[in-house]
């Protein structure tokens, strides 16, 4: 199936040639970093992780909302979502990817990553994200591949696979339950501190993803013979509504009990994010950009009759994007981190190279998903166009 | 599913294939080939020369001295224990620095020959200081 | 006809294979293994060694009146230990240094404390915690609490440069190498190692000097400020300045469990 991911239009291999040269500049940068340090990122002492780490918690969000097509199609047989499933898997694949690269280019000693494998340590959550980021990485790869095999060749896809689907989706669940407690279960990070960050996490997730979905099935349709379908793009919408309700509602939980019972070890995180602490607040028009989008998102996909006109569809899809990145790829480590535990504000904001080395994460992300994107694709053409 | 005679011809595809990528991936091995250079030729400082014995015998410090420091290592480091007590019955404090770099100072002239001609970099040396004398 | 040429295509390819491959078996050949089994190696500690079951330390801050009185507590830690200067205070590495009374205990923190306290530099550094929280998250085991001692150790060599630990620790009192620090090492102590670029570092309660039977650099130097000693010894000389007097430790609510005490 793979040579189907060689033959393109001129368009196609100017796109891909272009994701390479925006990998190799960036590669140079990391090449910087590594005979450098860290040092050349704006991480501090105080503010140890950054824009890496956020935009790892961020894609584990869209790598584990697969889910939100595997399940329905599998679980409850909503023969719609068959169309599309892939897709999902596909995108899985390329965001966990890029969750590994952001943890890879997040090392001191990368070349010491092993480690992790040699002097293996259960009691470190970290060890376990490893553990769940590779098996779903792996799983997705089996299942989209077979399953998408079989559908070209016109068959059932082989039993083994079955087993594979079914556990694929409480692994779904585990990505981001053990990213977020590589958070919340630290004494004296007052602003993680909270049981709900999980299904925070999950709730975002499952509305950033299934949007980027739609994004992506409206463009697929553009650029392809092939149409997702009306029908599975109303039905992510739903999906995407109910989770960023979901994710609004529980932040609203948080700040509810954190301004109520105003332990300043809980409270100074949020104030520092949306209204800035000891003069300081580079974050506060970027935290309220994320909330109104939000919102905006809510009120443009709760009438039915917006979400219906695909125009709108996109603008809100935008704005759920946007917002739930802001908040998690933005705002969530570093607020978490300021002020730090002895109460200083000390800010992070990511530098250049950091903000280079980032981008030639999401090309080779993006690099992944054209190349197994073409080849779903072609075959999808072929069947049902 | 692909015909027969198309499979067969996957089939030395596949053939020519692996035999492209070991000689490929062999490159090192026969392009060296008869064209070894000569073993390094070692200085030892007057102090190495007077103590006569090191740690070990020569030809055990010459195979083996990278896993005798691994084990110091995880010794001194995890263990806290810090003297090593050789087959002869001689105490060592466990250093890389103070023990053995204080005697073979001449890190040009004694490690990085050797580990130039088998094409090694340890970077102890980041850390360690190479001339704990500092002549 | 066909079936010949396949046939000729493997055995060539087979044959090729043998050609390519035999420089490679011949060199591991030549390498061998590591020698006729070793007999376990004999390991012991020093017999002046200072020993404990848990370093505690105690900080008499009444004896400290100005910043004068702590500053040679962190320079003879940073300098025996080859802590670089580094230039940009976001990447500065410190083992032991000065706080305010607010910053080391922000949960103690008043409005309205006594102006000696509020004057007063509290020494900070790594408190060796019963229960340490940067131990539990590291997921190579490069920072570990030793057994025998209860000190929290870092093994440089197996830090991955991750800093969970630094998200971990509620105390600061994490660093990590953003740079090679060897180039900001005002005055290179060559007795002791320095540390390479992308590692973790901090305080080790001079485990290198009671392996020598030597009290800590900063205790040494402290005049009397700082007391070091076992804490389940109830004979200890920082058993006795607790029973004696009323200390307190950093955030204690987090159950941490620090061993470093202080009078206030």
């Amino acid at each position: 199936m793979l040579e189907k991911a060689f033959k393109g239009s001129k368009l196609y291999y100017g796109w891909m040639l272009g994701l390479l040269t925006i990998i190799g500049i960036s590669f140079g940068f990391y090449l910087w970093q590594f005979n450098a340090g860290l040092g050349i990122t704006g991480l501090s002492r105080d503010v140890s992780w950054g824009f890496y780490i956020a935009q790892f918690t961020f894609l584990v969000g869209v790598a584990a909302s697969a889910v939100m097509v595997v399940l329905p199609y599998y679980l409850h047989d909503y023969k719609a979502f068959g169309r599309i499933t892939i897709m999902g898997e596909f995108l899985a694949v390329s965001a966990v990817t890029m969750c590994l690269l952001f943890i890879i280019v997040d090392l001191g000693q990368p070349i010491r990553a092993l480690n992790v494998l040699l002097y293996p340590s259960p009691g470190s959550i970290l060890f376990w994200d490893m553990i769940v980021l590779n098996g779903y990485l792996l799983l997705n790869i089996v299942i989209g591949w077979k399953v998408l095999e079989a559908e070209r060749h016109n068959v059932h896809y082989p039993m083994w696979v079955k087993p594979l689907i079914y556990l694929s989706i409480p692994w779904a669940v585990s990505i981001h339950t053990v990213t977020a407690f590589l958070y919340c279960g630290l004494p004296g990070r007052g602003f993680w501190m909270t049981a709900i960050i999980a299904p925070r996490f999950l709730s975002s997730a499952f509305a950033a993803g299934p949007a980027l979905l739609i994004l992506l099935c409206l463009f697929v349709r553009k650029i392809s013979k092939f149409d997702p379908g009306w029908e599975q793009i109303q039905t992510l919408a739903k999906i995407v509504t109910y989770a960023i309700i979901l994710n609004v509602f529980f932040l609203l939980c948080e700040i509810f009990v954190v301004f109520y019972a105003q332990i300043p070890e809980h409270m100074d995180h949020f104030k520092y994010l949306f209204v800035g602490l000891q003069g300081k607040g580079a974050l506060v028009p970027f935290m309220w950009t994320s909330m109104i989008l939000m919102v905006l998102a809510i009120a443009l996909l709760i009438p039915s009759q917006f979400r219906q006109n695909e125009t709108v569809l996109l603008i809100a899809c935008l704005a759920v994007f946007v917002g739930t990145w802001i908040d998690k790829g933005l705002g969530f480590i570093s607020g978490g981190f300021t002020p730090n535990p002895l109460h200083v504000v000390n800010e992070y904001l990511p530098t250049g190279p950091e903000l280079m080395i980032s981008l030639g994460v999401y090309a080779t992300g993006v690099f992944i998903l054209s190349v197994l994107f073409k080849i779903a694709l072609t075959i999808k053409e072929e069947l049902y166009a | 599913m692909p015909n027969n005679s198309k499979g067969m011809y996957n089939k030395n595809l596949v053939i020519a294939g692996i035999v492209i990528f070991v000689i490929l991936a062999a490159f090192p091995f026969w392009f060296n080939v008869g064209r070894s250079a000569p073993a390094p030729e070692i200085i030892l400082t007057e102090k190495a020369i007077a103590a006569e014995d090191c740690v070990r015998d020569k030809e055990y410090m010459t195979l083996e001295h990278m896993q005798l420091l691994d084990v110091w290592r995880d010794a001194v480091v995890r263990d806290g224990k810090r003297i090593y007590v050789n087959p002869k019955g001689v105490e060592f404090n466990m250093s890389l620095s103070n023990t053995c770099l204080d005697c073979h100072s001449n890190k040009e002239e004694f490690c990085d020959r050797c580990h130039d001609y088998t094409s090694v970099s340890p970077y102890c040396w980041d850390c360690h200081i190479d001339n704990p004398q500092g002549d | 006809m066909k079936s010949s040429r396949r046939n000729f295509l493997k055995i060539a390819g087979i044959a090729a294979l043998g050609v390519g491959a035999k420089p490679v078996f011949d060199t591991f050949a030549a390498v061998g293994g590591h020698g006729p089994t070793e007999p376990a190696p004999i390991f012991k500690s020093s017999e002046e060694a200072l020993t404990a079951n848990h370093w505690a330390m105690v900080v008499d801050t009444r004896k400290i009146r100005s910043e004068r009185d702590v500053a040679p507590l962190f320079r003879a830690c940073h300098q025996v230990h080859n802590v670089p200067d580094m230039p940009l205070k976001r990447h500065e590495i410190k083992w032991i240094w000065a706080e305010s009374f607010h910053h080391a205990f922000p949960d103690l923190h008043s409005e309205l404390i006594s102006d000696k306290i509020a004057r007063t530099p509290f020494p900070v550094l790594c408190n060796h915690c019963e229960n340490p929280p940067c131990v539990r998250v590291c997921p190579t085991k490069a920072t570990f609490k030793r057994e025998s001692d209860g000190i929290v150790v870092m093994d440089y060599h197996r830090c991955i440069g991750c800093r969970f630990c630094l998200a971990a620790c509620p105390y600061g009192a994490r660093s990590f190498n953003f740079f090679n620090p060897d180039d900001y090492i005002k005055e290179v102590n060559l007795k002791f190692a320095k540390r390479t670029k992308g590692v973790v570092e901090k305080c080790n309660f001079c485990e290198e000097r009671l392996a020598e039977g030597i009290i800590p650099a900063c205790v040494e130097v402290s005049n009397g400020i700082l007391t070091f000693g076992d804490l389940r010894d109830s004979r200890s000389s920082v058993r006795k300045l607790i029973a004696e007097n009323f200390t307190i430790r950093r955030k204690v609510h987090l159950g941490t469990s620090p061993a470093v005490y202080y009078i206030v």
